[in-house]
């Protein structure tokens, strides 16, 4: 993206150049022009949800993409979801405030014996960006961490993370301990991270295999709609 | 044999002599330590071939690159043996060496079987990030340069903010490689510990080869 971003007073911008430039900023993970950005279209009465979704979601799907296809890489990205947390910290009051639309809840966590968190902490970034509620319970979750905070958030979805060969059987463990208390159907369980793949995914019962942010907040869609369709349907 | 240096075991890896009777594939981070068994053991039946030690940083290619190195090479030897652990390919690489009917590593990776497999697991030490003599010397390659630390030094807590300590597992006793580790250490903002390991189940696996 360019370099001439200095020479740019944001609040000059209309509106379409604004969040054009917001676009660039979030590629070349610029948090505070980001920010500035964000109150600019806030003072400018733009609805907390519409900068959410047509600023923020909208630049970020255009990294996903490029990461996705290479040409953009993990540092990157990380830098934009940084200017993207900038960005989600000011509006996210606001968006509860608001009452802005609310898809779906999930709980998210990394299994067990694991500590690694980007990944997951940007699938939880996605989600509240595309209109989930996110309950995040941090790293190395055991079974019982799990189970507590299904009980008592309800969440739509069960995201589980793990980074090490190690520690990704783990999701077999809650996934088994689900099944024999009769509630895994209760629950949309997705899960991700480097070493796993989709046949893991199907042979550990979870209902899909999230490669990246993007294709699991698709996919949580995806399946919340046929969940809330189902339930239609039988009432 | 002397290894090539550090960056083209990195970038390239090493093709094999082409004398033995078992070849070798694995992983060019551990180059200088299975020459260097090969020459203190005199195991000349043994040729070794290693595949670009950057693969680590993409596990999700190393079955497919160890499968084709297999493929293009088993006709030249009676027998090819694997020497990567999972190294994070999530069951993938032993999916492919049973599927190709050759044996590999045991052991989630080179820290484990370095250590020892059984002695690794006892530790379970899930908040210490380990360092082998290559991966010493190979530091920028590895970390500092994939990660974007070099141009993004604010990312450092991101990726290693869960951490507590780096290990040092030393191969060798090479007090110049120990002070480099101690400054990687303080470069992630971790606590050090010097571990040494020598070859492990590294050697023990090659010696019943």
């Amino acid at each position: 993206m360019s370099d001439d971003s200095d020479e740019i007073i944001l609040s000059e911008l209309d509106d379409d150049e604004l969040v054009g430039q917001m676009y660039d900023d979030l590629y070349d993970g610029l948090k505070e022009e980001i920010e500035e950005a964000v109150n600019i279209l806030l003072a400018r009465g733009w609805t907390p949800y519409d900068i959410l979704t047509k600023a923020l979601v909208g630049g970020m799907t255009i990294v996903g993409n490029d990461f996705r296809d290479g040409i953009l890489f993990v540092p990157e990205v990380l830098m934009a979801a940084n200017a993207m947390k900038g960005g989600m910290a000011i509006l996210k009051p606001l968006l509860v405030e608001t009452g802005a639309p609310r898809i779906g809840k999930m709980v998210i966590g990394t299994v067990k014996g694991d500590i690694h968190d980007i990944g997951k902490n940007l699938v939880a970034m996605m989600m509240e960006g595309a209109g989930f509620e996110v309950v995040d319970l941090g790293i190395n979750n055991a079974v019982e961490s799990y189970l507590g905070a299904l009980e008592s958030e309800q969440p739509d979805i069960l995201g589980m993370s793990a980074l090490l060969t190690t520690t990704m059987p783990y999701m077999k463990v809650v996934i088994d301990t689900l099944k024999e208390k009769g509630i895994r159907d209760d629950y949309i369980v997705l899960v991700g991270g480097a070493p796993l793949n989709e046949e893991f995914g199907r042979a550990i019962g979870a209902d899909a295999y999230c490669r990246d942010a993007a294709v699991a907040v698709e996919t949580a869609k995806e399946f919340v709609l046929r969940k809330h369709n189902q339930m239609a349907a039988r009432a | 044999m002397n290894p090539p240096d550090d960056q083209t075991l990195t970038d390239t890896g090493l093709p094999p002599e082409g004398r033995g009777r078992i070849l070798l594939i694995g992983c060019g981070a551990l180059a200088r330590e299975v020459l260097d068994l090969k020459a203190a053991n005199g195991w000349d039946h043994l040729d070794l071939h290693c595949l670009p030690a950057i693969l680590h940083n993409h596990p999700q290619k190393i079955p497919q690159a160890v499968e084709a190195a297999v493929t293009a090479r088993r006709a030249d030897y009676a027998e090819v043996f694997v020497l990567y652990a999972d190294c994070g390919t999530g069951g993938l690489l032993q999916a492919a060496c049973d599927r190709l009917g050759v044996a590999m590593l045991e052991g989630p990776h080179c820290y484990s079987f370095f250590e020892g497999n059984t002695a690794f697991a006892a530790r379970d030490e899930i908040t210490a990030f380990y360092l082998t003599d290559f991966l010493v010397r190979q530091f920028d390659a590895f970390v500092t340069k994939p990660l974007g630390l070099d141009r993004h030094p604010q990312l450092r807590d991101m990726y290693f903010g869960n951490y507590t300590k780096l290990v040092y597992q030393a191969q060798t006793e090479d007090p110049d490689l120990t002070e480099k580790a101690k400054a990687c250490a303080d470069f992630l903002k971790l606590d050090f510990e010097r571990r040494y390991t020598g070859y492990g189940d590294l050697e023990t696996a090659m010696r019943g080869l």
